[in-house]
């Protein structure tokens, strides 16, 4: 059965052409693509239009699948370059803004009732670097340990670990902003 | 790690809540990615030439693995490298024109993301060609790639190759999202795996061609960094106010030999900016720079050194400048010395400005140790660990090879380190050796006990109980907690110093290593009690982190600065004389002070207490300022200096005094100036003045 074959299996068989394969595949991972996608961009359109492009390169891509690192890994490497590629595109275009900084743009124009909490977490991620940015969204948003998240990005887990300490320092930081 | 994460526990909630994706989204991107599937499906195994491929792309992957070592940091390098990039590339189009058969290139629309045209064949998706994305070319449509290529000029090139490849392949994967050569890879892979991959390298090149047709920007990969707040953290307290003698005839304070403040200015500058208010220690940037004082009397610790001069940014007022000047005992009767090396290798000392500066200063300091001086190194990253046992000064091999193995990587545990490091120093402890250890760091703190508060306790206590000394080397900029570089080396019983640069190494670690590592005096403090009849207002310039009360001066108990051999120390008074128009308080209606004989002619009275290092009680010093102590160059040049600092501190008692008056002032008390630190302190002013206006 299809569905409770892995994931690894199902990309082997993909590359080699296998049509089902490939659709179990993107059907079982499009909404991880789209959640750390909505993650790394902060905006839910952005999130859409780049699921999409990975959807639509993902056939290409999987022939480069060798198989090295479990499938979710991989994917997510992909998600996490295709983000990269899209704020550099943002920024040579010379918009004013990254990811982040389009949301927040958008957001004024919104309805209010995009709570509270959201309006936080936008000032939040404004604050940290792109590779802070990337780290968080691994590792707290999609639970990943820092050895996972450190193989996702290329980095060592040390780095993950000092990222992740930068991450706190911003945030008290900015609590502390918040309580003057 | 469950307490790293309390802290982060509101963020990631808010990043758990992502939004469900939409039905129709979903659908429309599952649908394209089954059409792309059969459209690469069905194009898979048309054989298409190997010419494909530039001939010369062995010279374009060199510049992709240049460039896959670039991160957002060395954008620097990155510009420079374009000029390569575009020599490189002119050198492949001609080839890549005359050579190539038609290959449908991905995309012509100008705003199209390089991303969506994931294979050559992609058709608009359903619904997205409104928004202007991903507008493929049907196949029918082959553009002869050489006539896409041929209006548009090279530079834009290299802003698709390093935009794609930079991210990817860092990443360590050959998952880059779209036209990726990996090249290097394929030696290693079945040959026919390899032409597969090759085709795709093919693509890619193609791929590359596309933005021309845009009139992209020069390449300046992020260019755009988020904006962060910035993580450093100076000690500073509010300035010195102006005092009125009558309610407080005494200061006190501890002496002070850090030049970190100097040092931070200096790289501020350097780095185009003005330093903020709290970035500027004035009695730190005065005492960065050697004074030649009188040298000590035989037998005496150290010599006090006053003048008085008119106050160059005030008519009214007098400056009155105190110095001291350690003695310097003869080098060969020092007794032999334990150091240990505490080394950040957290992720954050990654830099050449930070582990790499911090190698070549402690190589630089090496020869200058005696061969029967014992060196230990211990790191802290995540976990703290030894990386040299003891190693006598002599086996300058060992300890430059257990050097230059360090990398950094992990976060600090400043606190775990720092207790290993008295560990070890309590070890190589002998009778009438002196241990000091030498934490070199960015200054973060940031695992295991971090209150500086907590640190600084410890470090004291440990000064107590094994008589270790601690001086602290901060490197780089950007996450320096300069807060706590200085409440440990102050706490310690040491020197903080700021070394950016490879000669400021050499300052601190050769030419005034003993004054850095022997102190002959501790505990120094300095009280002057001003004649009120002669002195109405006074105003301690700097200082203001190294306040002492009254009662302090008296109490041995009480900690203060050392005084290293051969140092000196400077400390300048802004006075005003009673009846002045400087005076800043109107003298009060009732109840001036009258005790004092107003035929005393002293400006005041100069106390100074020090121990003997180890020493549980002080010495006291007296000296009367009499107001008739002619200046010196050198006391000029620290005016100069002081001045500099109020510069950059905006004080209000400057009053019209700029920058050109400082600058005159420091060069007319230049004096011999061996090392040019004085004529580099102008040239800063100059900087400064330029970043003023």
């Amino acid at each position: 059965m299809l569905m409770n074959t892995s994931d690894e299996t199902l990309a082997l068989a993909a590359a080699t052409g296998d049509r089902a394969a490939f659709a179990t595949l993107v059907a079982r991972h499009y909404d991880r693509i789209h959640g750390l996608a909505w993650r790394l961009t902060g905006t839910r359109a952005e999130a859409e239009d780049l699921a999409q492009d990975i959807c639509a390169a993902l056939p290409a891509k999987l022939r480069g699948w060798r198989a090295e690192a479990r499938f979710t890994t991989w994917l997510y490497r992909v998600v996490v370059n295709a983000a990269h590629d899209l704020r550099r595109r943002q920024a040579t275009r010379a918009k004013a803004a990254q990811g982040w900084g389009d949301w927040e743009i958008a957001r004024q124009d919104e309805i209010v009732e995009q709570a509270l909490a959201l309006d936080w977490l936008t000032s939040a991620m404004q604050r940290l670097s792109p590779e802070l940015r990337d780290t968080v969204a691994l590792v707290l948003g999609e639970e990943m340990t820092q050895a996972e998240a450190g193989s996702v990005l290329g980095v060592s887990e040390g780095t993950i670990a000092w990222r992740m300490a930068q991450v706190k320092k911003r945030l008290r930081a900015l609590a502390a902003e918040e309580a003057k | 790690m469950t307490d790293d994460f309390d802290d982060l526990k509101a963020l990631k909630a808010a990043l758990k809540a992502a939004p469900a994706p939409d039905t129709g989204a979903k659908e429309a991107a599952l649908t394209l990615a089954m059409e792309n599937f059969d459209r690469l499906q069905g194009s898979a195994h048309a054989s298409r030439s190997n010419q494909d491929r530039p001939e010369r792309a062995g010279f374009l992957n060199g510049v992709q693995s240049m460039l896959k070592v670039l991160t957002a940091r060395p954008a620097l390098a990155a510009s420079t490298s374009i000029a390569a990039l575009i020599v490189g590339v002119a050198v492949i189009l001609p080839a890549t024109q005359n050579n190539t058969p038609p290959v449908a290139p991905k995309t012509i629309a100008p705003d199209a993301p390089a991303l969506a045209p994931a294979t050559p064949e992609t058709p608009p998706a359903p619904g997205e060609a409104d928004d202007g994305r991903a507008t493929a070319p049907a196949p029918e449509q082959p553009v002869d790639l050489a006539t896409e290529a041929a209006p548009a000029p090279a530079e834009p090139v290299p802003a698709e190759i390093a935009a794609t490849d930079d991210g990817a392949d860092a990443a360590g994967g050959n998952v880059g999202l779209l036209a990726e050569t990996e090249s290097d890879a394929e030696a290693k892979m079945a040959p026919e795996a390899a032409r597969a991959r090759e085709e795709v390298a093919a693509d890619g090149v193609v791929a590359y061609l596309e933005p021309p047709l845009a009139s992209a920007p020069l390449p300046v990969p992020d260019v755009m960094p988020a904006p962060q707040p910035n993580t450093e953290e100076f000690a500073s307290a509010e300035t010195n106010p102006v005092k009125v003698t009558a309610e407080e005839p005494v200061s006190t304070f501890s002496t002070d030999v850090d030049t970190a403040s100097y040092a931070i200015v200096r790289s501020t500058l350097n780095m185009g900016m003005l330093p903020t208010p709290e970035q500027v220690r004035v009695e730190e940037m005065i005492n960065y720079f050697p004074y030649a004082y009188p040298v000590p009397e035989p037998g005496q610790a150290f010599r006090t050194s006053v003048s008085v001069m008119p106050t160059p940014w005030n008519e009214g007022t007098r400056l009155v400048t105190i110095g001291l000047q350690g003695a310097l005992p003869e080098t060969a009767a020092r007794p032999p010395l334990n150091l240990v090396f505490l080394i950040d290798t957290s992720g954050s000392m990654e830099d050449p400005n930070k582990l790499g500066l911090l190698k070549q200063s402690l190589a630089l300091m090496l020869p200058e140790l005696r061969p029967e001086d014992e060196i230990s190194i211990v790191t802290y990253a995540g976990s703290a660990g030894q990386v040299l046992p003891p190693t006598k000064a002599a086996e300058r091999d060992r300890i430059m090879s257990a050097l230059d193995n360090l990398t950094a990587g992990g976060s600090t545990a400043g606190a775990e380190g720092l207790e290993l490091a008295y560990q070890v120093a309590k070890g190589m402890q002998a009778e009438g050796e002196v241990s000091r250890i030498l934490l070199a760091t960015d200054g973060d703190f940031n695992v295991g006990v971090s209150d500086p508060e907590g640190l600084t306790a410890y470090v004291a206590k440990k000064r107590e109980q094994d008589g270790t000394y601690l001086s602290v080397l901060g490197f780089g900029r950007g996450n320096l907690d300069d807060a706590t570089m200085q409440a440990l080396a102050q706490n310690g019983n040491g020197q903080a110093a700021y070394i950016d640069t490879l000669s400021e190494a050499r300052k601190v670690l050769v030419d005034q290593l003993t004054g850095a590592l022997f102190a002959i005096a501790e505990d120094v403090k300095v009280q002057v009690e001003w004649n009120p009849a002669q002195v109405a207002e006074y105003r301690l310039i700097g200082y203001e982190t190294r306040a002492l009360k009254r009662e302090d001066f008296n109490n041995d108990k009480v900690d203060a600065g050392e005084i290293g051999a051969g140092l000196q120390v400077t400390a300048i008074y802004e006075i005003t004389a009673p009846g002045s128009d400087a005076l800043r308080n109107d003298p009060l209606r009732y109840g001036t002070a009258t005790a004092v004989n107003p035929t005393e002619s002293e400006l005041g009275f100069l106390r100074l207490r020090w121990k003997a290092p180890g020493a549980e009680t002080s010495d006291l010093i007296e000296t009367p300022i009499t107001g008739t102590e002619p200046a010196t160059d050198e006391a000029r040049f620290a005016a100069a200096i002081a001045g500099f600092g109020q510069l950059l501190q905006e004080s209000v008692y400057l009053g019209d005094w700029g920058w050109d008056d400082a600058i005159a002032l420091a060069l007319s008390a230049r004096g011999t100036d061996e090392f040019g630190y004085r004529i580099e302190a102008v040239n800063l002013m100059r900087l400064a003045q330029t970043l003023d206006r």
